[in-house]
């Protein structure tokens, strides 16, 4: 399957969950909490990140975005 | 051997399909907005936090300051700075094996501006990190929309750096250029369960090798040389799923994020996290953490090659290995309520142990496959206003 059929996949997925989803704003207090975050301390998160990007040979699609990193 | 005309043709190849899959996403990302009424998305907090780390392993020693603050200007625009030193001692393994340890320092400045807009936010930043051999700047751009009444989020970004890349005591100097293209979305599945999926493209072009580093041929060294592009691609799928109790809304939550990488270098890797938190009273938080990466060598990596090649590298970081990480941190909230201009603020501690185990890279010191641990500590004070 190319990235194409994948892409759209994906987004058609999305909108079928979403009108499965059905919660209401009242319902999300709990998603409202730090602990359902994917990334609550993003400072602590970047650095965590970082570490492990300079040590492997993998990059990308993480919880935080970080700056220029010098790591090869 | 990776031919560098391999490399280039891949890399057309990936960005007209890069280019079609923009396409497919904005066109259906248009049908569903004209589908659907959204609520706000808003800024995010005005915080500032303070944070000393301190990383020890495998000969290595980084440690230093590092500094996010993020104030709202209006009701539509938020300002961040942040600031971050690693100072580094390092005696690793490639360091006392050719030539002598060294020091340095790595200072990183970044600021962004967050501008919201009705159902969106934009989100500009730049970043700059400069230590005595090699200079990194970075701009970078997205955009988050929310869809199906808040109950979607996607994301697209894009960003652009340039790296140069020194040797100390020489002229030398190269470049590097580099493009990354995100995009991803956050789906509300339930009331206590989150699902996000993200994609990272990157391309690189220039000096990719590290000009210390040498490559072992029969034994010898020579210096490395690595194809001049690289290309990459991530997609990572997480899950956060919270409990409750009967005395609290929110007591727990288990999070689980798995990510997979290839790259046009040949290495494909597997990256699994989950970690648990929970709240032990109001003001006390823990969490536990597990993390297992693992990688294929890239195809011109060798711990010893037989003959020259046109493209050899002996990086351990482009080597098989994989690595187990366990980790907790502990969050005590010890301002919970107004205080002066202050909202809440909390002191953090976390420790991670992680042990990196190479399969084809040895320490020639001993003929023995090299292993080592290695522990991260992080110590900061988080604030909100």
């Amino acid at each position: 399957m190319t990235r194409t059929h994948l892409t759209s996949a994906l987004l058609c997925a999305i909108a079928l969950l979403a009108g499965c989803a059905g919660v209401k704003s009242y319902e999300r207090e709990m998603l409202a909490d730090p602990i359902m975050s994917f990334s609550r301390d993003t400072l602590s998160d970047q650095y965590l990140e970082h570490v492990y990007e300079v040590r492997e040979g993998a990059r990308g699609a993480t919880t935080t975005q970080g700056g220029g990193c010098g790591c090869n | 051997m990776i031919a560098s005309e391999t490399a280039s043709t891949t890399q057309r190849t990936h960005r007209a399909g890069t280019g079609r899959a923009w396409w497919s996403a904005l066109l259906a990302a248009l049908g569903m907005l004209v589908s659907y009424t959204a609520t706000a998305v808003v800024l995010p907090e005005d915080r500032t936090d303070l944070l000393y780390h301190h990383y020890d392993g495998g000969g290595v020693t980084v440690k230093g300051p590092a500094m996010l603050v993020r104030k709202s200007a209006g009701d539509n625009v938020s300002i961040s700075g942040r600031y971050y030193v690693d100072t580094i001692s390092s005696a690793s393994i490639d360091v006392v094996t050719t030539a002598s340890p060294y020091k340095d320092k790595r200072e990183e400045f970044g600021v962004g501006i967050d501008y919201l807009h009705g159902n969106s936010l934009v989100q500009a930043s730049m970043s700059s990190s400069k230590e005595n051999d090699y200079l990194a700047d970075t701009l970078s751009l997205n955009v988050s929309h929310d869809l199906f009444g808040g109950l979607t989020t996607l994301n697209l970004g894009f960003s652009q750096g340039q790296d140069t890349v020194q040797r100390v005591d020489t002229s030398f100097e190269e470049d590097i250029n580099r493009y990354n293209f995100r995009m991803g979305a956050t789906q509300v599945l339930s009331k206590s369960l989150l699902l996000g999926v993200a994609y990272e493209g990157i391309s690189e072009e220039g000096y990719l090798s590290n000009p210390y580093r040498s490559a072992r041929v029969l034994g010898a060294t020579l210096p490395e040389q690595y194809p001049g592009t690289r290309d990459s691609q991530a997609v990572a799928v997480r899950l956060v799923k919270g409990f409750s109790s009967d005395q609290q809304p929110v007591i727990s939550s288990v999070r689980a994020d798995y990510r997979y990488f290839r790259d046009n270098w040949g290495i494909r890797s597997n990256t699994l996290k989950v970690a648990l938190q929970r709240y032990f009273g109001s003001r006390v938080l823990g969490e536990a953490r597990y993390r297992y990466y693992q990688q294929s060598a890239a195809t011109f990596y060798s711990d010893n090659f037989a003959s020259e090649m046109t493209y050899m590298a002996r990086d351990k970081e482009l080597s098989t290995f994989h690595s187990h990480s366990l980790g907790a941190k502990v969050t005590w909230y010890f301002l919970d309520r107004k205080y002066l201009f202050l909202d809440r603020m909390s002191l953090n501690f976390s420790h991670d142990y992680v042990n990196f185990d190479y399969q084809d890279f040895t320490d020639v010191r001993t003929g023995e496959l090299y292993s080592f641990g290695a522990n991260i500590l992080q110590l900061y004070i988080s604030a909100w206003y």
